[in-house]
């Protein structure tokens, strides 16, 4: 069995040392030392998006990823407002009425904010696409898929 | 009250507590969630009142001596105090006994309380469903928050309304018919210059007004509602209040509860259906980094660690002997339809005979016979059933995302057997319940644990338990019969269902969950089960309704276990009614909209809540938003690789009518159908909130597309398989229609009705989807799908079948 040890985690700008072993996936450093409630647990394999965190620019399931892999700074759903105004895709979110549930959310954000970030202007192909491996079960992907759109023309305008 | 967050405010407040130090040196829980309202109250000003323990529920009892003591009796329902609170600044708070399972019911109490307490909505907040501050409406369900427990809470905020002008009337020294009132203001109609506030009148003092009513439902004071034409909230879309904090991360779900000294469970399930434990090997795990312990009692095994990923490894490592039943639990996936025709029903509703179906099949011009096939369909939630249950000072309080939260309180009493004032259910959102909740496990696994341990206890399943073992929808298997006549219209109709749905488990009971059958504890009888009837408003001369229920040879301890999912039963039944209408429509050569209006208008009997006229009035708002041009169905043979078609399918739930219409491309070469669009036209009344109802209209036609499309539990012969994401497909980004169009129609005799009432729309939209999707498929192929779900192999393998 591994031993504990100190990990120094980046998170939504701020460094935390934590003590856990190695092999923990960073989704529990996250919600139980951090305190952090936007990534959740829904699958733990990877395939539902609950987890999701930003990594490098790139949507990653903290689920499997363990801590002591993660070298870069980590930005969770708490940390895409800055200066304390919401990311435009939130506030799509907001202005789509998105959520049902709600549960799923932070990967559809997570994920789209990432994709944005690639492909400002993406075509319906390619949000499908993009989207396809985070999974909503209130089935909220039509209202995703047009907030995703109304986040792009909104930066579009103001760019 | 400085803020109007949408997280509850007692619940922030267990929340704030938790995060201060401890005061106490000994590491006890010092039960900050025993903070509640009372402390919620006493922040937002209100006076101190000294009373008893018995009065605790009362909302205005502060007694920071007992604080963490209980009980917890159940509010007064006949107590306006119990429901509303107005505070100094003229704001006001609504206690509502119902959970929102994501659907804006909450936003729609708001809107409709407003409105009868002429207040502004920006001015109210809704706390809901926790067992100790909100009167016991029975949590969610059955689409009838709106329909049902609108209307109390309607006549008490109307009744609050009518107090306060009676104190205004006396204030100002003239009859309440001079005075005027609008946003919390009440002043003299001749004299607008004497006026005074809601906070000035009652802010921070009770009603001590007495209300009436035999049941919680029939709550009511003196006052009148008001009319349809008088309500100013309602009918508008202020955006829902829970969404921000969703999307900014700042709201407390009951994943985030988090309390002193809490450990983490995991369970240990039978790797087979109605496996026997043998023993458990407890040093397998003993040696593991924050190992606490092992619990079990009878088939029921979990491990309790201090951190999560700790008890997610061991119970991962935890061995178990377990013994295979002596018989197979239930036959394979591939034979559950044959078994299930040639099982002994269990029960059997029916024959209900109309007419003379026999003459009328003897004479018929034309005999169309199908059967229809429905799999086993999970729940499948988002997130896997969890909760956190705290032991301290002899009391549970289990901070969950059951619907039914006040069941789930009563349940846990009985399953602890524990006073039911000494437990209680503190409700925060979750993940989609849609009837998953209703049953809920992890609850009672909690606060068995919690007991057990003598400390907070946090159980989560995993994934593959979830998929695995959550409750089902239950598999059905349908024989249809129709008769036409020479003019092709439908003169006799025979409809036998029979559905695998016995044993079918309950709402929160303590013999009924799985931790208790898993405990051996089960209760004599298991419950009938149902197979239903299509609910449609056809005229059809002559008709034979038979529904059965059968079982599977392992009725207890089964992952096929069955329960309410979203619209218990409809997706199914009206899957099989719908297709079938649909294949006499074809058989007469009749356009499919034609041929139901054709029905729906020969009607000539009471039309009970007008559900004929707007079933009428649906059908044709749905064609006419689609662009529909009459003709039969199959369109003529096209070519090329994709197909496309359009099918039309309706239901009512309750007094709820709906026609869904869906456009279908399917590519004959992969066997793929793409619902490229859907058109709903929907009937529930009154409308509060029209996008939020939208979106729920959206998201329960989807989650049916889902199940039309990939949802199916697979199983061998002893357990189920394919207990995740790739294993177990749901619907995806990539078959998100093009284009959904929901017209919301008001097919009221007399729409302007000042009376019109308010009727749920959770579920409705779930019932015709599966079935449109079907005729759709049929109209672009000429192939006929009896089997759910359409997934691309079975549909290639059809298209092949019908060209061979």
């Amino acid at each position: 069995m591994a031993r504990m040890s100190a990990i120094t985690l980046r998170v939504n700008g701020r460094a935390h040392t934590v003590d856990v072993e190695p092999s923990t996936p960073l989704l529990y450093v996250l919600r139980n030392d951090l305190g952090l409630q936007g990534p959740r647990f829904g699958c733990g394999l990877g395939q539902c998006g609950a987890c999701a965190v930003i990594i490098n620019g790139v949507a990653v399931r903290s689920c499997v990823t363990p801590c002591s892999t993660v070298r870069s700074e980590v930005t969770t759903l708490e940390g895409l407002a800055k200066d304390g105004a919401l990311h435009p895709v939130q506030r799509a979110w907001i202005e789509e009425q998105v959520p049902q549930c709600g549960f799923c959310q932070n990967g559809q954000i997570i994920t789209a904010v990432a994709l944005l970030a690639k492909n400002p202007n993406p075509t319906d192909a390619q949000i499908r696409e993009g989207m396809n491996a985070t999974l909503c079960r209130c089935m909220t992907y039509y209202r995703v898929q047009a907030a995703i759109k109304r986040a792009a023309a909104d930066s579009r305008r103001i760019a | 009250m400085t803020s109007f967050t949408s997280v509850p405010k007692h619940i922030e407040d267990l929340l704030e507590a938790w995060s201060q130090p401890s005061a106490d040196g000994d590491g006890q829980a010092t039960t900050p969630a025993a903070l509640s309202r009372r402390t919620f109250l006493k922040s937002s000003g209100l006076l101190a009142v000294s009373i008893g323990a018995a009065a605790l529920a009362d909302p205005f009892a502060i007694d920071a001596g007992a604080q963490a003591a209980g009980p917890y009796p159940d509010p007064d329902f006949r107590r306006l105090d119990s429901w509303i609170v107005v505070h100094e600044d003229s704001t006001a708070t609504f206690y509502v006994g119902k959970t929102d399972c994501g659907q804006g019911t909450g936003t729609a109490f708001r809107q409709m309380m407003s409105d009868e307490l002429d207040i502004a909505y920006d001015k109210t907040t809704c706390i809901m469903g926790s067992t100790d501050i909100t009167v016991d409406q029975g949590g969610s369900g059955a689409s009838d928050a709106i329909q049902v427990d609108g209307w109390p809470m309607r006549r008490v905020a109307a009744e609050a309304r009518r107090v306060l002008l009676e104190m205004a009337a006396a204030r100002f020294g003239v009859p309440v018919a001079q005075l005027t009132v609008r946003d919390a203001v009440i002043s003299v109609a001749a004299d607008p210059s004497r006026r005074v506030t809601y906070g000035e009148l009652i802010g921070g003092k009770r009603f001590n007004v007495t209300l009436t009513g035999s049941n919680i439902d029939a709550t009511t004071g003196v006052a009148k509602v008001k009319t349809v034409q008088e309500l100013r909230n309602v009918g508008q879309s202020p955006q829902r209040y829970d969404i921000p904090p969703k999307v900014d991360g700042t709201l407390k779900w009951a994943v985030d509860m988090k309390l002193p000294r809490m450990v983490h469970a995991r369970n240990v399930k039978p790797p087979t259906a109605g496996a026997t434990l043998v023993s458990i090997d407890e040093s397998s795990v003993r040696s593991l980094p924050g190992f606490v312990r092992v619990v079990s009692k009878g088939n029921y095994v979990a491990v309790v660690c201090e951190r999560e990923e700790q008890a997610v490894n061991a119970a991962k490592q935890l061995k178990v002997t377990w013994q295979k039943p002596a018989k197979l639990p239930f036959p394979t996936h591939d034979d559950l339809y044959a078994y299930m025709r040639s099982a002994t029903p269990t029960s059997k509703q029916g024959p209900t005979v109309k007419g003379d179906p026999d003459a009328a099949f003897a004479s018929a011009a034309k005999m169309v016979e199908s059967e229809y096939e429905m799999p086993f369909q999970g729940h499948t939630a988002f997130a896997p059933a969890h909760a956190m249950a705290d032991p301290s000072n002899g009391q549970m309080t289990i901070y969950s995302n059951d619907m039914k939260s006040y069941g789930m309180r009563n349940g846990i009493a009985q399953f602890l057997d524990m006073p039911r004032d000494r437990v209680r259910v503190v409700w925060m959102e979750g993940p989609q319940g849609y009837g998953r909740t209703a049953a809920d496990d992890a609850g009672f696994e909690a606060a068995y644990l919690a007991k057990e341990i003598g400390r907070p206890v946090r159980v989560q399943w995993m994934r593959h338990e979830e998929t695995g073992w959550d409750t089902k929808g239950p598999a059905f298997t349908f024989k249809m019969r129709g008769a036409l006549d020479p003019q092709g219209r439908l003169v006799a109709l025979d409809y036998d269902a029979r559905s695998a749905d016995y044993c079918h488990v309950g709402y929160n009971e303590a013999d009924t969950v799985l931790i208790a059958q898993l405990m051996g504890r089960r209760r004599a009888t298991p419950s009938a089960g149902s197979a239903g009837t299509p609910s449609e408003m056809y005229e059809i001369p002559n008709r034979r309704t038979t529904s059965q229920v059968v079982s599977l040879p392992l009725v207890w301890e089964t992952p096929l276990r069955t329960g309410n999912l979203r619209d218990p039963n409809g997706p199914q039944i009206t899957f099989a009614a719908e297709s079938f209408i649909d294949e006499l429509a074809a058989a007469a050569h009749a356009d499919p909209v034609e041929f139901r209006l054709r029905m729906l208008t020969a009607g000539t009997g009471d039309d009970s809540g007008f559900k004929r006229a707007r079933s009428i009035a649906v059908v044709k708002a749905a064609a006419e938003a689609y662009g529909w041009d009459r003709r039969p169905a199959p369109k003529p043979p096209a070519s090329g690789d994709v197909l496309t078609g359009r099918g039309i399918a309706y239901a009512f739930r309750n007094q709820t009518v709906v026609a869904e219409i869906a456009e279908v491309e399917v590519n004959r070469r992969t066997g793929r159908v793409w619902v490229k669009r859907l058109v709903c036209a929907h009937d529930c009344g009154l409308v509060i909130n029209p996008e939020a109802l939208r979106r729920t209209i959206e998201g329960a036609m989807l989650h049916s597309l889902s199940r039309a499309l990939h949802e199916e539990v697979q199983f061998d012969a002893e357990k189920t398989i394919g207990v995740d994401w790739l294993t177990h497909p749901s619907l995806r980004h990539a078959d998100t229609p093009a284009r959904i169009d929901v017209v919301l129609v008001n097919g009221d005799p007399n729409p302007q009705r000042p009376d019109l009432p308010q009727y749920g729309a959770g579920e409705t939209a779930c019932k015709p989807m599966i079935a449109a999707v079907a005729n759709a498929i049929y109209d672009a192929t000429g192939v006929r799908l009896r089997r759910v779900p359409f997934r691309d192999a079975r549909v290639l393998a059809a298209l092949k079948a019908a060209r061979a």
